[in-house]
């Protein structure tokens, strides 16, 4: 194992894409995920890989499909406007069934919206970002040491599946420091990718990356075969934290740095004798729904902590089939709720004041 | 238990993001559960900035330091914004030279260093900064003295060691200054 | 015995386009260049959105279909993982000129080390007959239906003249293949575009001024004529880089 040194979230996940193998990135310069893009640009040249500043988050993600095409690793980083218009080439990606890594570090929307953190693209990323029946596989990272663990996590799952993968932090994982301990260096990508646009060589027929089917049997038949892939990824991928749950009888759901914000208040809360502990989902696409659903036999009541207008919690009544009540303390615009109004939210559930 | 919540607040450029990485690194030397986060965007460049760190023998929750037992301000908008945040008993690192007004609060202990001037006086140029660094070790405890030079070495890049004496000079007029 | 033969870089899938139209020549062209050259086991190609959709059924090389627009920046992603490989686009007006110039324009300008073969025939044909914007003034399309009138629609581009502006294109020339001696001689400039390419000399782009009799509502043979005596007068033939020269 490394040792531990203190990085930057965005400088993190940036060498942990690296240790992972992955050796081109494209990107264009959005607050607050610039560091990526500066780490690259110093990191790249010096390791025989490629980043390139596009001209646009849409050439951008064109071009980690070309990459991706050829059976190598790349990836994109950016946030919320960009990934916006990432959504085409994300779409594509999904089509053609190539892997691919893309960071959003999100800020408030909708439209230009601000810089500050914001969890607001819950919904975009995990209903499958751009047209089509698709998903990707969405990590949540709650600190540096998981902007690093997950970034690995994420390229080799999307290699795995051959979809692709995000990471989806926010502005405050992206600018905070702590130690990290980073990843051994590996290849999680193997060089034999009998799909890959690499060249025929003249020895085997053409090999055609395309998300295009005009037959509609046959593009239902694919979309209904990539659902089958999905139903395993959701059966066996699914990650979470389950903190001071045992004798919980209010679970709070939060990921990101609104977990973080919600241990204080949970830690405040148990000092007052209220039962209330936390499952911090780590995928949101796979949704932790088995282990929500399990929750729900045990606690009264849920509490969803989220820098939105209550995207998560939509999720949250879903996976519980609605059986308990769920009530949301949320912020907005870049505004992170504070450990004091997570408690508010407890105390009030605590003497039956829920408001679902 | 040493838990140590830390806002230092002032205007971009003063140094403020130096004195937090200094204080982070010496708690990675220490082997201590840290978080250093710095507000970001235009304010970067020339409006009022701050750092919150975190230094704590147990996990650290959230990064952000919503009451701080340790203020250090370097000019009068951030102590008006977090004098009263700070928790009873907490402690005030205030540059004197640039904030003339006093702390308000009976309830918390105050130290006025007039750091600005005295960097001037001992031709320390913009070192203020780690002036009150100094006299925050002192007062604080938050990390120990023998550990700051090491921190100092991550902090400084190589090309510029020779800027090590005077960080070290700097830091060691705020431990010894007395009001 | 002399045999005409198909190029070996040419699939056995019949092509699907109308009569008349020149996708067919040009696909040729290509990949006789391809053949001559011996690099078909090492070219990738990536197929545009529009009419030549479907170009990656008619090439044995490895072939991409790249989003609307976005062909010239999948293509810089393949070639910077794969740079002894042989990278070329094949895009139509609508996507290389409009919905895709960003890409064009910067890609050229990084002097990217792959080729562009440019089809211009002046509409939007896969989607019936739409205005390009390489469409002439006065030209009547479905979006333009009393001629493209410049006060509302504007002007045509010319994209070899633009691109013509950059510093780093290796070679820039605007051919057409409206009889024999065309044909021939968008043979040896898109042949000269993938030995450029070879040799490592940088971006390389041949627009090719084509028919689309069907859109244009005229006969294949009518629609050659056009090409005479409308589209050269706004697009001149010629070369407009060539940093060898």
């Amino acid at each position: 194992m490394s040792e531990t040194v203190l990085m930057k979230g965005n400088e993190a996940l940036a060498e942990a894409a690296i240790l992972a193998g992955c050796r081109h990135y494209f990107g264009y310069p959005i607050t607050p995920q610039t560091e990526v893009a500066a780490y690259m640009a110093k990191k790249m040249p010096k390791i025989g890989g490629t980043f390139l500043q596009a001209e646009s988050e849409i050439a951008a993600i064109n071009m980690v499909y070309g990459v991706a095409s050829t059976g190598h690793p790349a990836m994109t980083s950016s946030s919320s406007p960009g990934i916006s218009l990432k959504t085409e080439g994300i779409s594509y990606l999904a089509g053609a069934d190539l892997p691919a890594l893309i960071i959003n570090v999100q800020r408030g929307g909708p439209g230009l919206g601000g810089i500050q953190p914001s969890q607001s693209d819950y919904y975009l990323v995990t209903r499958g970002p751009g047209h089509g029946d698709f998903h990707v596989l969405v990590f949540a990272p709650s600190s540096v040491q998981e902007m690093a663990d997950l970034t690995g996590r994420a390229l080799h799952l999307a290699w795995k599946y051959r979809m692709p993968a995000m990471l989806l932090a926010d502005g405050t994982m992206g600018q905070m420091m702590e130690p990290v301990r980073l990843p051994e260096p590996c290849n999680a990508f193997g060089d034999d990718n009998p799909w890959a646009a690499v060249g025929t060589g003249m020895k085997r027929p053409h090999n055609i990356i395309t998300s295009l089917d005009l037959s509609a049997e046959t593009l239902e038949k694919k979309n209904i075969e990539r659902f089958e892939r999905y139903k395993t990824i959701e059966e066996n991928e699914p990650l979470w934290e389950e903190y001071m749950m045992d004798d919980a009888e209010i679970c709070i759901v939060s990921c990101g740095i609104t977990a973080r914000v919600s241990r204080n208040a949970i830690v405040e809360a148990r000092k007052q004798g209220i039962k209330v502990g936390m499952l911090r989902p780590i995928t949101l696409w796979p949704f932790p729904k088995k282990a929500l659903a399990a929750a729900a036999d045990k606690v009264n009541a849920f509490l969803c902590v989220e820098m939105n207008m209550g995207q998560m919690k939509d999720d949250v009544e879903l996976a519980i089939r609605c059986r308990k009540p769920v009530a949301l303390c949320n912020r907005v615009g870049g505004m992170i709720p504070t450990p004091d109004e997570v408690l508010e939210h407890i105390k009030k559930i605590a003497e039956g004041g829920i408001e679902a | 238990m040493a838990h140590h919540e830390i806002v230092i607040a002032g205007f971009g450029g003063q140094g403020l993001l130096f004195i937090g990485k200094i204080l982070a690194y010496a708690g990675l030397v220490e082997k201590r559960q840290l978080s250093w986060l710095p507000s970001y965007g235009p304010e970067m460049r020339g409006g009022t900035a701050n750092c919150n760190v975190i230094l704590s023998d147990d996990p650290v929750g959230s990064p952000i330091v919503q009451h701080p037992n340790v203020l250090i301000v370097m000019n009068t908008p951030s102590l008006d914004k977090y004098e009263s945040a700070v928790v009873p008993g907490g402690k005030i690192f205030v540059d004197s030279t640039l904030i003339s007004r006093k702390v308000e609060r009976s309830d918390v202990d105050v130290y006025y260093i007039p750091a600005t001037q005295m960097a001037k006086d001992l031709e320390l140029g913009n070192l203020a900064n780690m002036i009150l660094l100094g006299s925050v070790i002192r007062e604080t405890k938050c990390i120990r003295e023998e550990t700051v030079e090491e921190a100092l070495k991550h902090v400084i890049p190589a090309r510029k060691a020779n800027l090590m004496d005077v960080n070290l000079k700097a830091i060691q007029a705020g431990k010894d200054y007395r009001p | 015995m002399i045999v005409f033969e198909k190029p070996h870089a040419l699939t056995d899938t019949p092509l699907h386009y109308c009569p008349g139209c020149t996708h067919g020549i040009v696909h040729r062209l290509v990949a006789e260049a391809i053949d001559e050259l011996g690099i078909e086991g090492r070219t990738v190609g990536i197929a545009p959105v529009g009419c030549s959709v479907l170009a990656y059924n008619y090439f044995n090389c490895d072939m991409i279909e790249a989003a609307h627009g976005r062909a010239p920046a999948v293509a810089t992603g393949v070639k910077r993982a794969l740079p002894d490989n042989i990278v070329f686009a094949y895009q139509g007006d609508g996507d290389l000129a409009s919905i895709g110039m960003c890409e064009t324009v910067s890609t050229a300008a990084r002097g990217e080390n792959l080729t562009i073969i440019f089809i211009n025939n002046a509409i939007y044909g896969m989607t019936g007959g739409q205005m390009a914007p390489t469409s002439l003034l006065g030209q009547v399309t479905q979006t333009s239906p009393y001629g493209r009138d410049p006060k509302t629609q504007g002007y045509p581009i010319r994209v070899c003249e633009l691109l013509a502006t950059l510093d780093a294109p290796a070679y820039l020339e605007r051919v057409t293949v409206n009889n024999v001696k065309n044909v021939r001689n968008a043979k040896r400039a898109i042949k000269k575009a993938f030995q450029n390419q070879i040799d490592g000399k940088g971006f390389s782009f041949i627009e090719v001024l084509s028919a689309c009799p069907t859109n244009w509502g005229m006969t294949p043979q009518k629609a050659l004529q056009w090409i005479d005596e409308a589209m050269i007068p706004q697009y001149p033939l010629g070369v407009f880089r060539d940093k060898e020269a």
